[in-house]
This record gives structure tokens, C-alpha cells and sequence, in this order.
């Protein structure tokens, strides 16, 4: 074997510490090793030509390169190997940047290392072998899961990139939280009217298929290959008969059902369609608390309806779809301030949630728009906004940012004052986070041309005031910058309940084979680098399902996610990492612990005309981790390019040396 | 809940120092109550201070120490849960057993290790400090160990009409993670005790707000204004009287009432008395076993005003739940 070695300067960053020349000169004597030299930066035009250039001349078979992580520059250098005619896999890097130049000052020790490095990447050089991708057939189709402004947005660019689309929601309407909201930040624009036609256009793509009031089951298969059972839950009324008339919704008996929709703060029928621009604008029945359902007794929908569509007797469907990539946008959910016992835990009907208030100042909400306290229907005059709850809170276990309260909360202390002129609003706030374009002027403006009041202190207590003015609520607070105890005496109080992931989320990534934190949301694959994949291949993340976020931030991460599904499926076909486990099948003793130990389900047993059981792996599922070649007893399974040999040969390149060491 | 069990629940009894002088009908009570519901108190023997408030503003491991001592002396006469009446003798006692259970500190910048917590004590008290032994208030052991259920059960003459507002004090359920009693922020131990004795409770919020504590000593003005707002906010919303679990909370709203209306400028004749002696009227003990005479503010009055109202006819109360207004 002929290997060369090329050890790179990386300008200062790796010479100012290490000594590349001694450290190629030292690699000259190493075996198989017939050239070797240092250069200022390797991945540089001249750098790549003279690797490709030696290639050429001196006939090599491989080549190593002392540089910088392969996280960075990996892919450059096989790319560079091939196009001198060599297999990609037949080049190998030491990394004596990050770990070794960086972490020490030591010009000795470093060079010493980065022998080291160099003399096991030589090593493991010398047991690679040339590796192949293998090709495979791709669906031209994705999966969007969840329909909220994340979901539409991708769906409507992969649809116009020529793609099927399949779009899940698990409510009866998609909208998601943008559809509950009155105006959006910092333009003051109303949210229905931006996000509406996009839902239209959602309902009308001949592209997009819809299953609303529906959840993922299951997913199986591999990038290029995925199939999706999804169940559609009944909602009892024949979808393709309903026309949305309404005509059910005014007779049904049933009327205090809690109005999701409205966040509660009214209630609604048992069959129902949540919102006038609701899509599909269908109605659907809730069994729970139907009284055909609970007591046997009505029926009236069925009576009335004059389509004939209401059917008591529909059951679940569960359909499969087959797709090539999955987006994942399953959005938030809302933090419950019943656990916090300072602001009355929920027994004031007066303190309410800021999505309860954003419903209440909604034109299409059920107080057409105008502010009524809960309690007595009365306007308030007095509004006290309480910013951070459940929000950068440790003792709530909610230690992060929701990233979009602080403006919400400007939003709606501006819109207060809008609508009622003689009101005073307050904000309680710890510090104020306006980042995005055009925020910071939006906030200045809360207080400078609506004379909001920041108070910037915590509140401590909310207690109902006694006395003349006893139907009011007490705010206690800190002022920390007056360095005062504060009490206002408030009408209405609105908490801004931060964010949390969406309920179900940890049991969504489980089927979806993608890692979440310990607040449920999903984890992307590189948090500067590759912010919307996940390191499932041909899984993809928008919105807030990744982390709180608002809807400019929202909407551009799913155009991102759409990104980077249209140019997965553009290929016809895709190619498979060779990177993956092997499974010697004359070793294998059929015990499945492979099997059950994959992480990706990437290994079936295949059971041979003897009766006995072989491991096989999927070639397209497996991600190479290399769980299964530890686990196995008879070292049946090798990872290819990591194999025992090459690990083992690395172990001893590095002994070796120390051995001399000591020895001299 | 527990139901009667064969052998009565027994624990270590540690009074406190009040409750042998300024509290000490709080000690009568909470004696003539426990033995009426079948709980058993044996005396630490030879207890001292737990250290109070002084002890631990000046030092912390000495703080420990003489807590410790305490409940070292309930675990040689083999208990390993001691309970008090004193919130703040509590919060001493549990402080100390949560410290002496914390390994030994490293520092993380210099690798050494400082002696623990433990093994300062131990130097202190010349002895080895107590391994499980923990503390639980009277209350929580009325609450939790007896149950609402059966002190409802066993409620002879109930308090009906009297109205009571609930006070507990800062200290009794906070820190949560140290004190780890029901809801830190909205405790309803004894709102659910005074209910199951038939007393009508006002929805009190100012629970948990602080009275001005030790504060009578050295600023009477802000001891004055925090316990004229508790007394105030009492009296708004109807209470006859405010039921206290703390020495200090009751001597500031009770023995210091003429100050606290001098700066008010009000006149509360509001009584303070321990939730023990409520509990012992409707358990039907004795008067003289509670210490009713030991009220600065006394009882009697608002006694009979409940037993007045409750000879009313009813719908004479007035106040129900507001209901919601109707969505447009």
C-alpha cells in the first residue's frame, strides 16, 4: 500500500503550537507511508491540488490528512480523493486542531500527540477498503405532521415544489395557535386575515391531502421509503356529505361544552365546527359529552341535518401513506398557571391566560371583540400584565425563555389601550427580550405613545380586594427599580403563560425515531449548523415543536424544512452511507440481540431454509451507530469502515508509541 | 388518612420554649387534643432550645447543633419522629436533620473537602449526632396521621356559625422543598381541620403573609403595619376570629393588639386564638385544658355571635359564590 500524509498549518491555529514539519517528517517513517508534507491550509485550492497532484504521481492508495475535525471538512477531502481516482473511503483524518492545537499551549507534548493522531489514522489507513454507496427509489412525497402556521407553510411550499403532500392535524381545523389570535406583533396586523387564505389554499391544493382530527400512529421504513399509519379519529358526521351549514351547531341541546377554541372562556355544542374559517369547515361530534352518546337520549343533529350526514355509527379509520421525508411541526402548548399559587392558582375567575385575553379581544371571538371580565362581564379599566409565568422559572421546572411573550405582551397592553381609551395598563415584567425586526421600536412604543406602565419586578401576590372597590383583584409586587413594594388594584390580570411543548410530543418523536429534551422538544441535528434536520435521516423539524418561537421564526424554519425536503426528493433516487453494519452471516448464531438493541429497527432476523435465524440488516434504515457490533457475542456484526481490525490497529498504534516511551 | 390503628401513633414530643411561657396554652391544648384523637406524645426528655432565631442569625452549625441535640435526645428514647407545636422550633429542627443528612462539600475549585455539616455538629456535641430522627408540626400530624375524617368524626360540639380565618404564617409550609407540607403558596391543612370542627372558613388571603415576627422587638413600626393589614383584611372578609399556629403570629396579633390599632387607628377586637383550642371547644374538652383564659382578645364574644348566627334561620348569609357572567 502507498499512503501519503499531508499535515495542515490552519494559517496559526494548529503551527502556532504544534511543529507540522516534524510532525510529517516523523510521519515519513511510519509503514506504507511513501510521502509526507505539511501545508498552510489543506482544504485551500493549491492544498486540495497538490493532494490530488501526489495522488496521481505517486500512484497512492490512500491518503491521510492532519487538519481540523471531520465534522468540518471531511466531505471536502474525499471529494478531492475521488476526483484523483481514488474510493472516498480510502482517506482518513487525524484532527490535531480541535484536539490537540486548541486545548494546549504545550509545543512539545502537542507534537508528540499529533504523531500520535497521525500514526493511528495511518493505521486504520491501511485496513480500509474501497466502500460503495448503493442507489435506491425515493417517494416523491412528504409528511407534514401538524397544521398550524409551521405545518401550512411547509406544506404549501412543498406542494408548489411539485410534491404530494400529506398534512395530519389532530384538531378538527388546522390553524393551529395563530388561528386563536387577534392581531399579530409588531405590525398590529389581524392574524385570521394573513394566516386565512393560506388555509384555503391548504383545503384547495389538488397537491395536499388533508387528514384532519387525526393522529400518527406509526412510522416505519427509512429515508426515501417511510410508511405512515395514520388514524383518522370519526367524527361521527360523514365529512364528504357536510356541507359546514351550521344548521346542527344551533339546535344541539348540549351547550356547555368547554369551547376549546375560545380557551374556554364560553362554551360551546357538542357537535361543533371550532371557528367560522375553520378548514375543513365540517362539523364533528365530541362522544365525551354528546348526550346520544352519555346517556342514549337525542338525536337531534341526525334529525335536522340536511345533508343526512350525522352517522352515529362511523368508526375510526386508520389509512396508510407512503412518503419519502417527514416534517414534524406539531407546535406548543401552553403553560398551566393553576400551578402557581401566587397568582390564585386559578381560583380568580378575573385572572386569565394571555391566549384567553387574545381570544376576548378578537373580533370573531365570543365577546365580539370586546374586553369583559370573566367574573361579572363589567370592562375593565385596570389591566395588569404579568410577563415570565411559567417561563425562566426554576421552581416551576420551566428554567428556559418562551422567546415570544415579552412582545405578545406589548401587543396586548397596546391593543388594551386601543380599545379602551380611558384604561391603564401595567406590565410586570423581569427583563424585556425584543429581538426580532422591528420589536424593540414595537415595546418603545407600548410605552412611550401608549403609556403603558413596566413595572420591572416580579409579583407576588394577587388577592381580591375588600371593601368599596371589593370586586377588584390586589397586585403586590416588587419594583426593583424604584426598590418599592408595588400594589395596583386591577380589574382584569393577564398572565403570559409561557411556552411548553405540545402534549404527546415525547410520544411523537418515540415513533418518529428523533431525540427530545427533557421538555419534550425535538431535537434538531446541530443546533448552528443544521438547525431544521434531525439526526433521523429524512426527518425534518418547523416551528415550535424545536423550541418556543414566533410566527416570522416559525414560518421560516418551515420554508427551511420544505428547503430541504424538495432537494432530498428531487433525487430519484438517493444514495445509501456504505458507513453501516455487515453481518458476517457464517458467525452469526441467530441469538436477536442485535436486534433488539437497534436503535433505528434497522436489523430484522431472517430465518434460513434450516429452521435456524440469521441477523440481516437493512441497509437503508441503519445509521452506522455501531450499538450492534458491540453487542454481538461472536463479533458477527462489523460496522463497515469501523471495523475490529481498524479499531484494534488503532489501539495499538497508539500503545506502541507509548510503549517506547516509557521503555526509553 | 389512616384509620384508628391497633396501637395508637406515637412521637417525641418537643414543646418548645413558648409554649412553656407566653404560648403555654398552645402546649395545653395541643396535649389535651392529641390525647382526645388517640395520639400519644412522650416528652423529650431534658430538651433545651432549639436555637430560634438568634442561634442561626449568628451560626449556622452551632443553629444545628442545638436543634440537633434536641432531636438526638428523641432518638435515645427510640423515636425517630419528634413533633412540635412551634413552626419556627420546626423549621430549627428540620433544618438541622436536612443538613446533617448532606455528604461531605468538595470545593470545586481547590479539590479540598470541607469537614460536613455532620461532623461539625458532632464536634460540637461531643457526641454522634442523630442518624434519622425528623420533625413534623402538630398540625401536620393532626392532618395527616389522624386525618380530617376522623377528628370529623370524633367533633362533639361543632363550631357551626363561627367564622375563622385561616392564618398560617410564613414559616409553616416554606420553604417548600424544607418543609414539605401542603401547597407552600395556598395551604388548606387548616381551613380542611377547621371545617371537619364545623367552622364556617373565610377565604383568607393573606394565609401565608408575614406578621412582622421578630421584627416587635427591634421595629415596632413594621410589625405594627403588617399585623394591622392581617387583622384589616381579617375583618373584610367577615371572620369572627383569626386562627393562628405560630407563638409569635398570635403574641403580635394578640398581646400586642392595642399597639397594632394605635398605629391602625383602628379598633379590631378580633380574638386570636390557636387552632388547638378551636379544635379542643369542638372536640368538647374542658375550657380550663385549653387556656382559653390566656387570650389577651377573648373568645367569648365571637363565640357567641356564631351561636347567634347559627340559631338564624338560614339564607341569612349572604355572599355566595359570584357567578360567571354569560359569554356575549
Amino acid at each position: 500500500m502507498r499512503i501519503g500524509v499531508m499535515v495542515c498549518h490552519c494559517g496559526n491555529n494548529i503551527a502556532a503550537t504544534v511543529d507540522c514539519e516534524a510532525v510529517a517528517a516523523a510521519a515519513r517513517e511510519f509503514p506504507d507511508v511513501v510521502y509526507a508534507t505539511d501545508h498552510m491550509y489543506a482544504c485551500s485550492d493549491p492544498g486540495q491540488g497538490t493532494i490530488e497532484k501526489t495522488i496521481r504521481e505517486l500512484k497512492l492508495d490512500g491518503v491521510v490528512v492532519a487538519s481540523c475535525s471531520p465534522r468540518m471538512h471531511e466531505v471536502t477531502f474525499r471529494r478531492a480523493v475521488e476526483r484523483a481516482g481514488l474510493n472516498r473511503y480510502m482517506f482518513e483524518m487525524a484532527n490535531i486542531r480541535e484536539h490537540v492545537a486548541w486545548i494546549s499551549l504545550d509545543r512539545k507534548r502537542n507534537t508528540e500527540k499529533a504523531i500520535d493522531l497521525v500514526r493511528m489514522a495511518v493505521e486504520k489507513l491501511r485496513y480500509d477498503r474501497p466502500l460503495t454507496a448503493k442507489s435506491f427509489e425515493v417517494q416523491k412525497r412528504v409528511l407534514i405532521i401538524g397544521a398550524g402556521v409551521a405545518g401550512i407553510q411547509a406544506a404549501l411550499d412543498c406542494a408548489e415544489g411539485g410534491l404530494d403532500v400529506v398534512l395530519v392535524e389532530r384538531k378538527q381545523s388546522i390553524g393551529g395557535v395563530m388561528s386563536k389570535l387577534d392581531k399579530t406583533f409588531p405590525t398590529v396586523d389581524c392574524s385570521v386575515c394573513v394566516l386565512g387564505p393560506k388555509m384555503v389554499d391548504v383545503g384547495q391544493h389538488p397537491r395536499i391531502t388533508l387528514h384532519a382530527l387525526s393522529e400518527v400512529e406509526e412510522l416505519s421504513g427509512y429515508v426515501g421509503n417511510f410508511e405512515v399509519k395514520i388514524r383518522k379519529k370519526t367524527p361521527f358526521v360523514d365529512w364528504t356529505k357536510c356541507t359546514g351549514c351550521g344548521a346542527c351547531l344551533e339546535k344541539c341541546p348540549s351547550r356547555k361544552v368547554r369551547d376549546g377554541h375560545n380557551e374556554g372562556i364560553c362554551t360551546t355544542t357538542a357537535i361543533n365546527i371550532p371557528f367560522p374559517q375553520a378548514i375543513p369547515k365540517r362539523a364533528a361530534i365530541d362522544a365525551t359529552v354528546c348526550l346520544r352518546f352519555t346517556k342514549g337520549k337525542c338525536g337531534v343533529c341526525q334529525k335536522i341535518c340536511p345533508a343526512d350526514a350525522v352517522d352515529y355509527d362511523l368508526k375510526d379509520e386508520v389509512v396508510t401513506e407512503k412518503v419519502g421525508a417527514v416534517i414534524a411541526a406539531t407546535g406548543l402548548d401552553l403553560f398551566d398557571h393553576t400551578k402557581c399559587g401566587e397568582y390564585g392558582g386559578g381560583r380568580y375567575p378575573d385572572v386569565i391566560t394571555s391566549l384567553q385575553y387574545e381570544r376576548m379581544l378578537s373580533a370573531s371571538g365570543p365577546t365580539a371583540g370586546h374586553i369583559k371580565r370573566p367574573s361579572d362581564g363589567r370592562e375593565p379599566k385596570t389591566v395588569v400584565f404579568i410577563a415570565c409565568v411559567g417561563s425562566r422559572d426554576r421552581s416551576v421546572d420551566r428554567p428556559y425563555c418562551s422567546n415570544f411573550c415579552c412582545m405578545y405582551t406589548a401587543k396586548q397592553a397596546i391593543l388594551t389601550r386601543d380599545h379602551i381609551p380611558d384604561s391603564r395598563a401595567y406590565v410586570f415584567y423581569m427583563d424585556i427580550r425584543a429581538t426580532g425586526k422591528g420589536y424593540e421600536e414595537f415595546v418603545r412604543r407600548a410605552q412611550e405613545e401608549y403609556d403603558v406602565q413596566y413595572v420591572r419586578g416580579r409579583v407576588a401576590q394577587i388577592y381580591p380586594s375588600t371593601g368599596p372597590d371589593g370586586d377588584q383583584l390586589v397586585v403586590r409586587g416588587a419594583d426593583t427599580l424604584l426598590g418599592a413594594q408595588v400594589e395596583i388594584k386591577a380589574d382584569l390580570v393577564v398572565l403570559a403563560v409561557g411556552a411548553e411543548s405540545a402534549k404527546g410530543a415525547g410520544a411523537l418523536a418515540e415513533k418518529l425515531r428523533i431525540s427530545y429534551d427533557a421538555y419534550g422538544f425535538f431535537l434538531e441535528s446541530h443546533p448552528k449548523l443544521r438547525p431544521v434536520e434531525t439526526n433521523t435521516v429524512g426527518v425534518f423539524l418547523a416551528g415550535a415543536c424545536q423550541a418556543p418561537k414566533d410566527i416570522p421564526a416559525s414560518v421560516a424554519q418551515a420554508s427551511a424544512a420544505a428547503g430541504k425536503v424538495l432537494a432530498l426528493l428531487s433525487k430519484d433516487k438517493l444514495e445509501s452511507d456504505p458507513q453501516i453494519a455487515q453481518v458476517q452471516t457464517i458467525r452469526c448464531i441467530g441469538c436477536g440481540k442485535c436486534e433488539r438493541t437497534c436503535p433505528f429497527g434497522a436489523i430484522r432476523m431472517r430465518e434460513l431454509r434450516d429452521g435456524s435465524k440469521r441477523a440481516e440488516v437493512v441497509e437503508t434504515v441503519c445509521q452506522g451507530c455501531g450499538i450492534c457490533s458491540v453487542t454481538c457475542p461472536v463479533r458477527a456484526i462489523q460496522l463497515a469502515h469501523f471495523t475490529d481490525s481498524q479499531l484494534l490497529a488503532e489501539v495499538n498504534a497508539l500503545c506502541r508509541t507509548w510503549d517506547e516511551n516509557t521503555e526509553s | 388518612m389512616s384509620a384508628p390503628a391497633a396501637t395508637p401513633p406515637t412521637f417525641a414530643y418537643y414543646p418548645g420554649c413558648s409554649q412553656t411561657g407566653t404560648a403555654a396554652e398552645y402546649d395545653r391544648s395541643s396535649r389535651a387534643c392529641c390525647a382526645a384523637l388517640g395520639v400519644r406524645l412522650v416528652d423529650v426528655p431534658d430538651w433545651t432550645c432549639c436555637g430560634s432565631t438568634p442561634a442561626h442569625t449568628v451560626d449556622h452549625v452551632l443553629a444545628g447543633a442545638l436543634a440537633a441535640r434536641n432531636l438526638l435526645q428523641a432518638e435515645l428514647i427510640g423515636h425517630d419522629r419528634v413533633t412540635t407545636p412551634c413552626p419556627s422550633c420546626l423549621a430549627a429542627l428540620r433544618t438541622a436533620s436536612h443538613h446533617l443528612a448532606e455528604p461531605e462539600a468538595e470545593d470545586s475549585e481547590t479539590g479540598l473537602r470541607a469537614p460536613s455539616f455532620r461532623t461539625e455538629v458532632e464536634r460540637l456535641l461531643d457526641r454522634p449526632a442523630p442518624l434519622r430522627a425528623d420533625a413534623v408540626s402538630v398540625l401536620q400530624v393532626l392532618v395527616e396521621d389522624v386525618g380530617v375524617e376522623a377528628i370529623a368524626a370524633a367533633v362533639k360540639a361543632p363550631l357551626a356559625g363561627l367564622r375563622v380565618a385561616p392564618y398560617y404564617g410564613c414559616i409553616m409550609n416554606r420553604p417548600p422543598g424544607l418543609m414539605a407540607f401542603d401547597d407552600p403558596e395556598n395551604p388548606t391543612a387548616l381551613d380542611r381541620l377547621l371545617a371537619a370542627c364545623g367552622a364556617t372558613v373565610v377565604d383568607y388571603p393573606f394565609k401565608t403573609e408575614c406578621c412582622g415576627a421578630a421584627f416587635g422587638m427591634p421595629r415596632l413600626d413594621i410589625m405594627q403595619r403588617l399585623s394591622a393589614r392581617l387583622l384589616g383584611m381579617a375583618a373584610d372578609c367577615g371572620a369572627d376570629a383569626i386562627v393562628v399556629a405560630c407563638p409569635l403570629c398570635q403574641m403580635n396579633l394578640d398581646l400586642r393588639r392595642s399597639q397594632v390599632n394605635a398605629c391602625a387607628g383602628k379598633n379590631h377586637a378580633m380574638p386570636v386564638p390557636y387552632f388547638t383550642q378551636l379544635l379542643g371547644l369542638a372536640l368538647g374538652l374542658p375550657e380550663d385544658a385549653l387556656g382559653l383564659d390566656k387570650l389577651v382578645v377573648p373568645l367569648a364574644p365571637a363565640l357567641e355571635a356564631a351561636k347567634a348566627r347559627a340559631a338564624e334561620p338560614k339564607n341569612a348569609n349572604g355572599g355566595g359564590p359570584k357567578e360567571n357572567a354569560p359569554c356575549a
